[in-house]
Order: C-alpha cells, then structure tokens, then sequence
C-alpha cells in the first residue's frame, strides 16, 4: 500500500503556470486507455492555479494556490459514483473509469472541491490522475512536478517515511485545502493565504523619518502577536483567522499609545497612523 | 507505430518531443539520464547550494505542441487576390498591384513554383531596376532556436546576397543602459549590460539585500534561460535577503519575494536616484576611497546633486514632488543600501527595465551605475545583477551561438566556402523603418548594436543613403512588431504605400504584419528541420548568457516531424528562391543540407572534444558541467581590488592588453561625468555629460497632454508569451487569466488599473474599456487591482493579436490588445535614438461598441 500525493506550497509557488500548461500538454487529445479520455481544448483544468490578490494599494499581497484533484481518503466522487466507475488505487490515487463513468455526471458535483470536468463530448467526467499512466511506465513524477522550476510541488509517497514528501509534512506546518469539506484530502497545502494586518506608524513630529523600531502588538481570538515597525515605519501580522476581531495597539516612548480596533472580513490596511507626542 | 523521443530547443530551454504515428503528442522540458548531471555546489552562510538535476522552462514552452499545430499556421503559399504583378508599381484597380489594399484583401492558394518564380522575378527586377539598396527586409527575434535556422543565418545568407539594404537592430528593452550607462561603466561589448560572473555565488555568499528596480525576474527570465532562477531566488528569500521592488506595478516576482514596494509615479526614477546620492553624499555614507580610485567626475555630480549648479538641491523632499514617493521613504531606503550589502537589480540581465525606456531613460540607467560606483560596485555583495544569469559555467568551451559571425552560415568561415559579401552602405534603422519608407529622408545616430565602441554610437546615418536608392521590395520575416514597437500603427500606413512596389512576408504563423503582404510564404519550426544550439547561448554582444541556466545544455535538434502542411525550412524556400536565379549552389554553399551545417558547426567548435558526433547526434544534447577545479571569478571583483580582469568576458577588449584593469570608458574609470559625452556631445542638454533629471516630454502634467490624458501607460515586457510569439499562435495560453481573459468566447487583453482610477470612470473588472490617445484605441479589458499605482495602467506589451474593428484601416480600434499603437515614436533625447513606450499618456473608459 501507499498514498501517492502531492505537496503544495503556496510560498514558493510563482504563479507561472507552468503545471498547468504541462498537464494540458500531457493530455489534451490523448488517449491513455483506461486511465483517462483525452482532455478537451475547452473547460478542463485539472491543475488549475488560482490567483489570490490580497490587502490593497500599496501593500497588497498576491498568492497563487495550485489547485489539482485533492485524492481525497473520503472522496465524495467515489462514494457518489455508480458501478465503481470512481475507484482509489492502491497507491491512493483516485481515478475515474472513462468507460464505467460515461453519463455519469453527479462525479463532478459531487465534489465540493469543483474539481472534476464534464466533457460534453465524451459524456463522462475527468479529472487529475497524478499522471498515473505515467508513473505505471516508471517515471517518477507527475508532469506537473516535472515543470515546476520552484519546488512548490513535491510528489511522493505519504506512507514511506524516507520521501522527501513525508520529510516535508513532518517538519512543515502542512494543512488541508477547505478543511470544513471532511474529505480527508491527501495533497496538503503549505501557506494558504490567510488575512493580515498592515500599517505604517507616522510621529507627527518627524514626518520625514520612519518610525522604526516601534512596539506593534496585536490581541484577540486567544492569540497575542509582536511586532517591531521596520526601517520604513510598516508592521505586518499575517496568517490570521477571517471574520475575527482583532485589537492592534501601538507604543512608542514619547508619543501617546494607540489602539485600533479591526475585523477580518477583508485583509486591512491600516494605513498611515500618526503617533501625537507628548507634550 | 512506436512513440520515437526526439530532442529540441526553443528560446526558454530545452525538450523531449514525444512522436507517435508522425505526431507530436507530447513536449516535454528535456529528459536527462541522470548520470550526465553533475551539480555545483555553492557554500554559502554554512548551507551548501546545489540545482536539482532538471531543466525548467518558461510557461509557454509548455504549449509548444500546441503552437505547432496552431490553426494560425500559415499552411501554403499564398497571393493576396487584387496583387497583380504585371501592373506597374502603385497600379490601382484590376490587373494593377492594389498597395492600398494591403491589410485588407484576402489571398488565394499558388504553388510553390508559382511563389518562388513571383519573388525571384521580383527580387531581379527591383535590383535590376534600382540596385540591391532597393531591397529590405526586417526580422523579428526567436520565434525559433537553433543557430542554422536563425535569422542570422538563412535571412542574413539572403539579404547579403541581394546586397539588400540591412535594418539596424534597435537595443529594444534595453535602451537607456545601452545609449546611456556604457557611458558610465563601459560595457558597450555587452550593450550596456554588466559582466555577471558567479553573481548568484556573491549573492548567496554576501548580499544582505537586494533592490530590483524595474526589474520582473519571474517575468523575464533573462530572457532565455527558462526558469532556473526563479529557484536561486527562492533560496536568497529563504536565506533572510531582504527585498525591495521599486516598479509602478506590484510585479510577479515581488509577490512571490515580498519585500517592500516602492511605486514612484513613473518617469520619475532618476530622481529618486538622486535623492539616494544626496543622502549619501550628505549623510557621509558612501564609499569616498572608491569613489577617489575608481571614478572620475564625481565633483562636478556632487554639485548638480547638492544644487550648486542649478540651485535645486536634490532632497528626498524635492524628490518626494517629483515621485510621489514620501521623503521619509527614500531617506530610508538609502540608509538601508548603505548600511547593508546591496545588490542592485537593474533589470533582467543586470540592466534593463522599462524605467530605461521613457524620456531620457539613459539617465535613470546612469545613475543606477553611478549608485552602485558610491557604495564600490564590485565589491562583494554590492553588484549590479539581475538575479538571472552568474551561475557557475565551465565557459572554457566554445560552442558557437548566434550572436557571433562565427555562429551564423551567413558569416562563419568556419563553416562556409562561400561567404557572401554585401558592399550596399545604406542603412535603415528599425523605428523608424515607416517614416522612412513614408517621408524620406530620416537620420539617426548610432549603428543599431553599438557593441565594438562607444563611438559608434555618435556615428550619423541618414536614409537614403548617397548613391543609394530607396527601398522598393519589402521582406518581412518571423513576426510582426505591430505589438511591441512603438506607434505602431505606422507600420500599417508604411504597408500600404505605393512606394512599397512589393512586400513577402515570410513566416511559421499569421502574424499582424502577414495579411499586409502581396505574397506569403509558410515556413516550418524548428521541430519541423534540423538544427543545433544550446540553450540561453547568444555570445556575440551577451558572452556566457548560458550561465543563467544551471547546465549548459547543447542541443542537436532533431527534426521530429515532417512539415506540416505545405511548409518548409527558411533556408529551404530561399534556396527555392535562388534556384529560380540560377544561384542555388550559391546559396547553399555548394549543396549543403541543413544537417551539414550542423555537422559543420559541430566540427568546427569544442564540442568534439567532449562528445563524439555520433553519440551527439544520437542523443541529442550534451551536457557541459563544470570542472572539478572550478574557481569562481565575480564580475567586477578585479575592478574593484585594483586587479586585472580575471573574468572571461571574451568581448572585453582590454582584458588582454596592458589597459586590462581599465573599464570600458574612455578613461577606464566609472565617469559621474562622461568622457565620451564630453567630447563627441558636449553640449547635449538631454544627455549631458553629468546625468540629470529631465520631466518627461509626456508624463505627468506635461502641459497640453495630461489635461486630455491623465493616465501613465506602463507596457513591459510579458510573463506568458515572448514578442509577438506564442500568444495568440498558442491558445492554450488563453486559459491562463493573467495572459488574457475570455469575454463572450473572446480573449482579451487585461489592463490593469488602481481602484480610484476606476471608480472615477465607473469601471469594474471584468468590463471591456477603451484605452486611447492621439494616436490609436485598443480595446482591452479591465482587471481593476490595487498592484498598480493610481495615475497608472498597466497592460504587456507584445499582443500578437491585432485585430482592427475595421481591418485594412491604420486609424482602426483595436481589439487584440496592441497597445504599442498608443505609445510615442519620440526617442530617448535627439542624440539616442532609443524607444520610449513607457512615456505614454492615455485615457480609459468604457467601450460601449
């Protein structure tokens, strides 16, 4: 047994595609048996890279999250699927049948992940098969891992503890895509973009030097962070929870504290803050 | 039938093309037996760095089988229906030859005797009629790899043995460090860019922070090198580095990097540069023994920079007006550059960057020179590098690459017994090609790649040439600048002229200049014929660009296919075409296929000694790792200790002479005030001897314009296609939302705007808006973001896609996405004659059309 997966980390990832593109080139019109159908030219993007642009001018933040098919170990797909036409592979790799699947289209709603495609002209349903006929061939790796020139893809085995996937997942802070989902995904994601809070601290009395070095915490929900302001006066707190109240309060010797309250619905940009001195 | 594995190259790296019943089903990024990898390794803060065992490619490689198979094929030759080449030259109506309709009539389908016999006869009768300088003809650049098929080859081998008249390549993307910091550091054998040895070794070893100005590592890639450093950024990140971006638009590798960004209101760089030297200057941090040593000229920049000569200090605060940047920012942006070891990305390859193509970019491009000289440019860890090139590279064997005679079947005696020798002195220089063609006579200084001496670029030209005649036949070959130059719709208006008597366009895809030809010829892909060349490699003016790779990689590209449709090699249809002249042998040196000048090239390099010409051609790449006693030699390390060079920076003239620790300058020292300025121009008030802050002639406020256009386009160079290439012949790429966006089944071209701009002009994502000036209207669509400054838009050059609402008229909108139709023909100043469309004002608004 094992449970053949990916690691994504939104971190490293560019944004250039380059999975993508691979993985359309891999099969768009080409037949792989009973692996998969060929990919139409239209609607199909078994790895598809989302872009997430965050905060706003001038310190917005933009992500990329890489979303294939999660191989999930409690696949909706699998258990909505009649005539075992979506079935996992012993190595964990969640497949769909073309030829059981045909007419089959409650494969693609099942999944909350929006995952799986509907060829119109094939009448089934398609998704990512993490290359398997390839790695049946012996390659050994998907050719969406293969383009990737950051390594914001790693391919491997969950269940070897000597892959360099599992090494990963044991020393980075690894979380599932849409946890509230309850699939058991196997592909972990690293750094999904979370919301922050940004500002920059202005003493009234020094408006042409930053304020660097000034005391910024930020409390609520049962955390509490720290922060000093860099060289250009900016303080930064990410990964913070959405739709949760925060209190940010700002210190400085010689200027009166400030404490501001905000919400994360959306990321926040505090803006300019104008520390007043005292007197 | 099998599946075969064939290997190529394209203009991002190199490929496994995968062939099943004669068709190419899969390309993928080169597959390597592992065995022939042998990584360096660079220590570094107690880490050893080391690449993996693999090549990365640009984005749009990916989709080269798709590119191949493009609909956009030209697939047979073709005639466009009202040519009539009996008419006489300009004729109109039936049997004439009908210019006015070029862009707007259809083509019928000839045979290729029926092509080759038309060009040929119209070939003689031009040259017999008005001599070679009557013909012309214009390349783009790398719509193929390979040095037997490149442009330099094939057209080059033509255009010289017509003793046509040669186009002048312009320095394009590049502009302000070529016309402007050669003057500062030298450097014009590389054309303004900087040596960049084992950079990413100083990097890991000693930078502490790095600030790309107007630099998109992760969009431009150093141009051909794939992707292979996007990873030794990710391990500068890792390694605490610290980041600064200072661009207009909140870049791809800023959001991958983070860091701090910096947004001056564009056209206003210099100022901040200057503003940088003032605090050092006035806060004492800078390097003054260097400065003393190393430099000349730096009294006379202190007092323009203090204000002694013009009464205007130049403060952060008076930046602050000009920039739009707070002065409290710039303050401490230079306090950080002083403190810390600071590279300077001046752009991709070192410098580039679209701050060095506006008004007067040579002087943002000086004065990134001139910062780095303050803080001891060379020392370790405050280098000019663009993040993309200075890997450890074994550059002891030579491989030819088309940048050099030597790499080129229409130059290399190594390779050819006949070299064609074309004695025609006139010139055109590519910008101003239409106003040439349109309204003779033009005049420019400089000779296009001023890469043997800076005095060429003070040398003058003007068009038609005395003696010479004006160009009558027009060869367009490989592309179209229709999306990338400046003004482009000039190109258009050029095209229907009737002083053109007669325009082939010659091509893989339609391109946005194909459909303004009389005849059209479809040439193959280099996947198509046979080749050889080795990824990244140029030589020539870029020596060891191969070093922006992790490998070098050698390529014998295999022909993997038969070409499609009626299509043949380049070298093939000009063959065709001299053989109708009786001068085939010529041409083809003696009967050589393209797999002998393969051959040839193969025997007359370095390669023999690494790998046997049947394993070569076998296997088709050959690897050239490092050797084992590998001693790296950063660039400018030997300037700055005082030494001889000790890089391998072949096109350095002086490196083997006694003047071997000089720079390129005339005084072999960094100059604050130019030498050669000095003597060839001295009283030029747009390119003085000392670099100086000019307001743009079309920025912000510029009186009568901003009024009208109060926006700044900003059109760099794009992350998802390269010129005019792939894009629109790729369509895949359509799906990828930040190269376009589909909008009622049509895929648009993004512009990108500031939420308050938008709101001012109820504009929403999503809409299809209207960009425009004076001098066109594109149509593109609105991605409302904050990753740009207010006062600014931003859309990529390099649509391949121009679609005129009304085809066949110039004053057409266009709804490709070509928004170079909207940017100036002005130059940099009157005496560099680079391009500037990022000094370009429009207006936006919703197009209800």
């Amino acid at each position: 047994m094992a449970r053949l997966s990916l690691l994504i980390d939104v971190t490293k990832c560019s944004g250039c595609h380059n999975c993508f593109l691979a993985c359309r080139d891999e099969y768009y019109g080409n037949d792989y048996g009973s692996y998969s159908a060929p990919q139409p030219l239209e609607g199909q993007f078994w790895m598809q890279v989302k872009e997430i642009e965050r905060g706003s001018y001038p310190k917005p933040k933009v992500d990329y999250l890489p979303i294939p098919c999660l191989h999930c170990e409690e696949a909706p797909c699998i258990a909505v699927a009649l005539d075992d036409a979506v079935y996992r592979r012993d190595d964990g790799v969640v497949m769909i049948d073309p030829v059981r699947a045909k007419g089959q289209k409650a494969v693609v709603n099942a999944c909350p992940y929006r995952v799986v495609f509907w060829n119109a002209e094939l009448d089934i349903p398609q998704k990512c098969t993490l290359c398997a006929h390839m790695l049946d061939a012996g390659e050994k790796q998907p050719r969406c891992v293969e383009a990737c020139p950051t390594g914001a893809l790693v391919f491997g085995d969950l269940d070897d503890p000597n892959s360099e996937i599992s090494k990963l997942v044991a020393t980075l802070d690894t979380e599932a895509l849409h946890p509230e989902y309850n699939t058991s995904p196997l592909v972990k994601y690293v750094g999904i973009p979370k919301r922050f809070v940004v500002g920059e601290v202005i003493r009234r009395d020094v408006p042409d030097e930053c304020a660097e070095g000034v005391w910024v915490t930020l409390e609520g929900e049962g955390i509490r962070l720290e922060t000093h302001t860099d060289n250009y006066g900016d303080f930064e707190f990410d990964g913070l929870e959405k739709n949760k109240d925060y209190r940010v309060n700002i210190e400085c010797d010689g200027y009166a504290s400030m404490i501001i309250e905000v919400f994360t619905h959306t990321d926040v940009d505090l803006g300019g803050i104008v520390l007043e001195p005292f007197d | 039938m099998a599946e075969r594995v064939f290997a190529n190259c394209t203009n991002s790296g190199p490929v496994s093309v995968y062939v099943k019943d004669g068709k190419i089903v899969r390309v993928r990024p080169l597959v390597v037996d592992e065995k022939d990898f042998k990584p360096w390794t660079i220590e570094a803060g107690g880490k050893e760095y080391s690449p993996p065992k693999k090549v990365t490619l640009s984005p749009y490689t990916h989709a080269e089988r798709r590119r191949i198979y493009s609909d956009e094929r030209i697939k047979y030759p073709m005639k466009r229906v009202d040519f009539d080449a009996n008419g006489a030259p300009g004729s109109t109506g039936p049997g004439g030859r009908n210019p006015q309709n070029r862009g707007r009539s259809p083509y019928e389908h000839i045979s290729w005797d029926e092509a080759a016999t038309l060009v040929s006869s119209e070939l003689t009768r031009v040259k017999d009629a008005y001599g070679g300088s009557a013909i012309s003809g214009m390349t783009s650049s790398h719509h193929n790899w390979g040095i037997v098929g490149y442009k330099m080859g094939p057209f080059a081998r033509f255009l010289n043995m017509m003793e046509g008249t040669p186009v002048l390549d312009n320095p394009d993307s590049w502009e302000g460090w070529h016309w402007g910091a050669t003057h500062s550091y030298g450097f014009y054998w590389r054309l303004g860019m900087p040596e960049p040895y084992d950079m990413l070794g100083d990097a890991l070893q000693n930078a502490e922070m790095i600030v790309y100005w107007s630099n998109d590592p992760d969009s431009t890639r150093g141009t051909y090198s794939g992707q292979d450093s996007a990873l030794w950024r990710q391990w500068l990140k890792e390694k605490g580095v610290k980041m600064v971006f200072i661009d207009p638009f909140y870049n791809y590798t800023n959001a991958v990097m983070g860091g701090k960004w910096i947004t001056p209101r564009m056209g206003t760089d210099a100022a901040m540069a200057m503003a940088i030297a003032f605090v050092w200057i006035t806060e004492d941090t800078y390097n003054k023994e260097y400065v003393a040593d190393r430099t000349i000229g730096f009294e006379e920049f202190k007092e323009y920079i203090l204000g002694d000569i013009d009464g205007v200090p130049k403060t952060p605060e008076w930046a602050a007006e000009e920039c739009d940047v707070e002065a409290r920012v710039i303050r401490a942006l230079a306090r950080e550059w002083a403190a810390k070891r600071t590279i300077l990305s001046g752009g991709s390859r070192g410098g580039e960057g679209g701050a060095c193509r506006e008004a007067y970019g040579t002087e943002w491009a000086r004065m990134m020179v001139l910062l780095q000289a303050m803080q001891g440019l060379g020392a370790p860890g405050r280098s000019i590098w663009g993040t993309t090139m200075g890997a450890p590279n074994d550059t002891t064997v030579w491989v030819p690459a088309y940048g050099e005679p030597n790499g080129r079947i229409s130059m290399s005696p190594k390779v050819a017994d006949y070299i064609p020798v074309n004695s025609n002195p006139q010139r055109l220089w590519r910008l101003t090609v239409p106003d040439a063609i349109l309204d003779p006579p033009v005049e420019w200084y400089g000779e296009g790649f001023c890469g043997r001496s800076l005095e060429q670029q003070f040398m003058h030209f003007k068009y038609p040439a005395e003696g010479c005649s004006e160009v009558k036949l027009w060869y367009r070959y490989g592309g179209s600048f229709m999306g990338t130059m400046s003004d482009t719709t000039k190109w258009a208006r050029m095209y229907q002229s009737p002083k053109l008597e007669f325009v082939v366009n010659q091509d893989i895809w339609w391109n946005s200049e194909t459909r303004m030809a009389d005849v059209i010829l479809p040439a193959c892909t280099n996947f198509e014929r046979d080749d050889i060349g080795e990824w990244a490699a140029v030589n020539g003016y870029t020596w060891h660009a191969s070093s922006g790779c992790n490998y070098r990689v050698v390529v014998r590209e295999q022909k993997c296919i038969e070409p499609l449709w009626d299509s043949k090699s380049d070298y093939e249809i000009f063959a065709l075409i001299f053989e109708k002249m009786g001068l085939r042998d010529e041409y083809t040196d003696g009967g050589k296929t393209e797999v002998d000048w393969v051959k040839g090239f193969f025997d007359a390099c370095d390669l023999p000694k690494e790998v046997s010409w049947e394993e070569f051609n076998r296997k088709g790449y050959h690897i050239i790792n490092i050797k084992d006693d590998y001693e790296p030699t950063p660039g400018l390390r030997w300037f700055y200790e005082g030494r001889a060079c000790d890089t391998p920076d072949v096109g350095n003239p002086k490196r083997l002479t006694a003047a071997n620790h000089e720079l390129g300058t005339f005084s072999g020292k960094i100059e604050f005030a130019s030498e050669s300025l000095k003597q060839y121009f001295p009283d030029d008030e747009e390119r003085p001897v000392v670099p100086r802050y000019l307001r743009s002639w079309e920025g912000y406020r510029t009186p009568g314009l901003y009024d009208k256009y109060p926006l700044q386009l900003l059109s760099p160079h794009p992350r998802f296609s390269f010129h005019c290439h792939y894009d629109k012949h790729t369509d895949w790429l359509n799906d990828i939302p930040v190269h376009r966006i589909k909008k009622d089944g049509y895929p648009w071209w993004p512009a990108r705007l500031n939420p308050e701009d938008a709101a001012e002009r109820g504009i929403n994502s999503g809409d299809i808006v209207r960009l425009y000036n004076d001098r066109a209207s594109v149509l593109c669509i609105a991605v409302v973001t904050g990753r740009v400054r207010p006062g600014t838009v931003h859309s990529y050059a390099s649509s391949a896609l121009y679609d005129p609402l009304m085809p066949g008229d110039p004053d057409s909108p266009d709804r490709g996405g070509c928004v170079s139709m909207l940017t100036p023909s002005r130059m940099l100043s009157k005496n560099a004659p680079g391009m500037t469309p990022n000094s370009c004002l429009i207006e936006i608004g919703k197009w209800e059309g």
